[in-house]
């Protein structure tokens, strides 16, 4: 089961571990788009928390609407829009429900994938948070389908994630700003494919009882 | 009553300064400006572009016009999930360059043209000769 506390304990987390990185991301964002990625998404984060804190939603529908809506009107790059339709398609599978079952979760997650691509047309091996979300979200029902735990079946999504992520470093990219350097956009990690592991990991570490509220600093973007 | 024009863009300084030209031309027409995110930095937002589609539409519909980068995907979004039903379906992203765009479009929209002409005059203004008479 996910419940109404683990999803406001994994938005939190995100939010710090956000934090924690966002001079991470921006050098990587720096390298091969307009430098923003990590502040940007720390400004949402932070509308986001501030949100939260003031109306806490009651059912899982409304937690992740409004983390969409905080990032829609925060974040200010392309990052806005993109989280923003993940947690809107999360946001709509999940509904009013309270908690859900671990295939609950796995398609709440997958319709946020899918509301990702529909927004921003981004195909695999295009160097976007596409590369890492589409194979996380693929070791996550392939786990859950073997009848695999939920903490397991994330822990496989979120390494999945991160071989995505490094997987982005020799890719060329196709979609966003990155696009306009074409074969200069190589030898780099995506921004947008690091993020995405940051927030994957953080689910699995929420549901696996690993940290705090915030899990330990990422060795990401090396 | 004429189309209405939206100017997004990732500076507010570009698209108030877009608006301001194609006003000039074009008094009657309702420009709205829709730049920089919230806070005065560089970026761009769904929720104001949102309220400047929501604002520009008098019924005509409206023709948004973009810079580049997340201005497409933020134009999307506040068509697709911020605006209210009845503005959605007369709104649309122009593919046009921003500043000739918008002021080739307003003239064409204060002289009481359909959105689709005001969107097939913006997109001329991608070819548009200025050196080369």
């Amino acid at each position: 089961m996910f419940s109404g506390e683990q999803a406001g304990a994994w938005v939190r987390a995100t939010a710090a571990v956000i934090d924690e990185n966002a001079a991470m991301l921006t050098r990587l964002d720096q390298a091969i788009g307009d430098g923003d990625h990590g502040t940007n998404l720390n400004r949402g984060f932070k509308a986001v928390l501030q949100r939260l804190g003031s109306a806490p939603p009651g059912d899982l529908g409304a937690l992740f609407k409004s983390v969409s809506m905080a990032l829609i009107g925060k974040v200010g790059g392309a990052a806005g829009p993109l989280y923003g339709s993940f947690y809107l398609g999360m946001s709509r599978t999940l509904g009013d429900a309270g908690e859900v079952d671990d295939e609950g979760l796995a398609k709440a997650l997958r319709t946020g994938l899918d509301a990702v691509i529909a927004r921003g047309k981004a195909q695999l091996e295009d160097k976007t948070m596409v590369d890492a979300l589409h194979p996380a979200l693929a070791a996550l029902e392939r786990t859950l389908d073997a009848g695999g735990q939920l903490g397991e079946a994330l822990d496989a999504a979120a390494a999945a994630a991160g071989d995505g992520m490094r997987a982005t470093i020799p890719l060329v990219a196709r979609k966003g700003r990155a696009s306009y350097l074409g074969e200069r956009s190589r030898d780099h990690q995506d921004p947008g494919a690091t993020s995405s592991h940051l927030i994957l990991r953080t689910l699995a570490d929420v549901v696996n009882g690993r940290g705090d509220t915030a899990p330990g600093p990422g060795t990401d973007g090396r | 009553m004429t189309v209405g024009l939206v100017v997004v863009s990732h500076s507010a300084g570009i698209a108030a300064g877009t608006v301001e030209l194609a006003r000039q031309m074009a008094g009657e027409v309702r420009i709205e400006a829709a730049g920089g995110t919230d806070d005065g930095g560089i970026g761009t937002d769904a929720t104001l572009i949102a309220r400047a589609i929501e604002a520009a539409d008098s019924g005509q519909g409206v023709l948004v016009l973009v810079d580049l980068g997340s201005a497409v995907l933020s134009a999307r979004m506040a068509i697709e999930e911020l605006i209210s039903d009845d503005h959605r379906g007369r709104v649309r992203i122009a593919e046009a360059p921003l500043v000739e765009g918008a002021v080739i479009g307003a003239v064409q929209a204060s002289v009481g043209a359909s959105l689709d002409e005001v969107e097939q005059a913006a997109c001329g203004a991608a070819t548009l000769r200025k050196v080369k008479g």
